[in-house]
């Protein structure tokens, strides 16, 4: 294993693959407990949820004691324009540059919106953001966005907070033989097995919120996440996943040519 | 309103035929709908009617574990905390069961800009941050224009403003939309078309379909969200709640980006009396709260200060996902408590400190803010 196996995003440079998020948890005590638990590095927070006036807010303020590196969303954002307001409006309150890019007109599923987020991608590179889209897994917009200079693309695994798992791995593995930025699967993953399978898959990172937060005992399955994150990319890179999809034939139609 | 508007679709032949259709659910179809919830599949509103009826209730405690299931998955560990604002007390209505009824003779105030200032501070200093704006309805002295004023107010303050105000025109819901305004709640009180028009003797409320028809005009005016709710035990609360449902499944196909809340409010005593046709047992309001949930996994749930604090301490993990706390129901009441005003008195009379620490010691998290102003365009 090399030991040096970094992962590169932006400005940024992590050892941990594991991304995580904020939402859900009972206590912001336990909240704390379950990030350094899982020994992430950065951090997915909702602008609509925390009071950027006040530094006393109960997400942010025990975060920024961490040091956490923040990845601010635009969750509730149902359009570009939304999504680029939200956006401005945490450079401004967090000092970061740094956005995940959430558009998910559809209260029900919580779908990401391609056309709007190709749209605010757009908009916000330009700007000076490092963009991290959450995306459905369509290979074709994983492509565009990278063209537009998104800093990796954010595939999900299935509807953000199903627990599903890797319901579209068909696509995400064509995803990540195409990608050339960091591919981290984003929501759906419900088990530590889960995240294990994207790791295996090729995946970059992987963020993980649900799973953990309304687990019975978040600090723990945050440690069972840390541990199949670092066992799936091990396995990846000691080569046990298949990489490619067209399988190279042992067919003994050619055996004749031996 | 084109032909195929949801309240055509309200008539007494199909009330009568909903209502005995709930009555003659059984316990086959119960169990099949709590099976299809376990196995994460969406449940229809067949298995919704089959969750409310009388066949449901030995299932209860079923029915509860799913709901606090699905309701922690979706929106984890957290119960958001709101407080009503009531800018106003006069009415030109007359309704058989409200507090405000135009005949009441109880003092009548409307908040002048300085007045909601003043509440605004009183609310602010409390902790909250989302605010429900409640006004009698007086057209002329509390119409849009007034409602523009005080919201240009109150957004210096709070992030999230929902309203539950009269029905207004889809282009009034507009200029609410440009200020602001996240969420519209608009009871029905009731489905049943013929009892409507008895409760409601006077007033533009009269109006069984325009006021059925306003979550249309809401949706079309762009508003963020809707809230949903029938006044229980006005008429059977079985057949309304079931109406609530099939409202909000048609207005979820037809506005697919919108947000729905729904609030069940429990007949309750005020000034002028009123009868109280259906009488809804507190297990009764549990088992309809968990059939909402395990018939609709994102909407919010809404539980008000009308219910008892025990049982609002016991409901908060059972698919409940926000409360209002230390709520008055009179106009200026955060800054100067009348009761002479009030709408209808309160039931769970703790402060907002001890619900906060009620959530708290039940192992959730208080959400103060679950908005950010500005955040849908306009």
């Amino acid at each position: 294993m090399n030991k040096q196996d970094l992962l590169n995003i932006g400005d940024k440079t992590f050892q941990s693959r594991l991304f995580t998020g904020t939402g859900k948890f009972a206590t912001s005590e336990l909240m704390t407990q379950s990030l350094a638990a899982s020994g992430s590095e950065l951090v997915t927070m909702a602008l609509k949820r925390i009071d950027i006036a006040g530094k006393d807010d109960d997400i942010l303020k025990p975060l920024l004691a961490a040091g956490m590196n923040l990845l601010p969303n635009t969750s509730g954002a149902k359009n570009a324009q939304d999504a680029i307001f939200a956006a401005r409006l945490t450079r401004e309150a967090l000092g970061t540059n740094w956005v995940k890019l959430e558009i998910h007109p559809d209260p029900k599923y919580l779908m990401p919106d391609p056309i709007e987020t190709l749209h605010a991608a757009q908009v916000l590179v330009k700007e000076g953001f490092v963009v991290l889209p959450y995306m459905h897994a369509d290979p074709v917009l994983a492509k565009r966005l990278e063209e537009v200079g998104c800093a990796a693309v954010m595939p999900l695994g299935s509807p953000i907070g199903s627990n599903k798992g890797l319901a579209s791995r068909e696509f995400l593995q064509i995803i990540i033989e195409q990608a050339r930025v960091p591919v981290v699967v984003d929501a759906g993953i419900g088990a530590p097995s889960d995240a294990a399978l994207a790791m295996e898959l090729g995946a970059d990172a992987v963020l993980i919120n649900t799973a953990m937060a309304v687990s019975n005992n978040p600090v723990a399955m945050a440690n069972a996440f840390a541990l199949a994150v670092t066992a799936g990319r091990q396995a990846y890179l000691a080569g046990l996943a298949p990489k490619a999809q067209h399988a190279i034939a042992t067919s003994p139609l050619t055996g004749f040519l031996n | 309103m084109n032909a195929s508007c949801f309240s055509d679709q309200v008539t007494m032949d199909e009330w009568q035929a909903e209502k005995l259709a709930i009555i003659d659910c059984n316990e086959a179809q119960v169990v099949n709908a709590i099976e299809k919830s376990r196995a994460n599949e969406r449940l229809s509103l067949a298995d919704f009617k089959a969750l409310i009826s009388p066949a449901a209730s030995p299932y209860l405690e079923h029915m509860a574990q799913e709901s606090q299931r699905l309701t922690q998955q979706r929106f984890g560990m957290t119960m958001q905390l709101f407080v009503p604002l009531y800018l106003s007390n006069m009415c030109s209505n007359i309704c058989t069961y409200c507090g405000f009824s135009m005949e009441n003779k109880i003092r009548r105030t409307t908040l002048d800009t300085a007045q909601i200032e003043q509440e605004a501070l009183a609310i602010k200093a409390k902790g909250f941050d989302h605010i429900l704006l409640v006004s009698g309805e007086s057209e002329r002295k509390v119409g849009i224009d007034y409602f523009e004023q005080a919201i240009k107010v109150l957004r210096q303050h709070f992030n999230h403003i929902a309203m539950e105000v009269q029905p207004l025109s889809t282009a009034e819901y507009q200029r609410l939309n440009a200020l602001g305004v996240e969420s519209i709640l608009v009871y029905q009180e009731t489905y049943h078309r013929e009892k409507y028009a008895k409760y409601h003797l006077k007033g533009k409320k009269s109006d069984f379909d325009y006021r059925l028809q306003t979550p249309d005009r809401i949706g079309e005016s762009g508003i963020n969200k809707i809230g949903l709710g029938c006044l229980l035990g006005l008429e059977d609360w079985r057949t309304d709640a079931f109406y609530v449902a099939k409202q909000l499944n048609y207005l979820e196909q037809r506005y697919w980006s919108m947000k729905f809340s729904l609030s069940f409010p429990r007949l309750r005593p005020c000034e002028g009396g009123g009868e109280v046709n259906s009488p809804m047992s507190e297990r009764e309001l549990v088992q309809l709260i968990c059939a909402y949930r395990l018939f609709n996994h994102q909407v919010e749930l809404s539980l008000s200060t009308r219910e008892s604090s025990v049982f609002r301490d016991n409901m908060l993990s059972l698919g409940v996902t926000s409360m209002s706390a230390g709520s008055k129901t009179q106009p200026g009441g955060y800054a100067n408590d009348d009761k002479a005003l009030e709408q209808f008195s309160i039931d769970d009379n703790r402060s907002v400190e001890q619900v906060a620490k009620m959530i708290t010691s039940k192992g959730y998290q208080v959400v103060w803010k679950d908005w950010q102003q500005g955040l849908v365009s306009q």
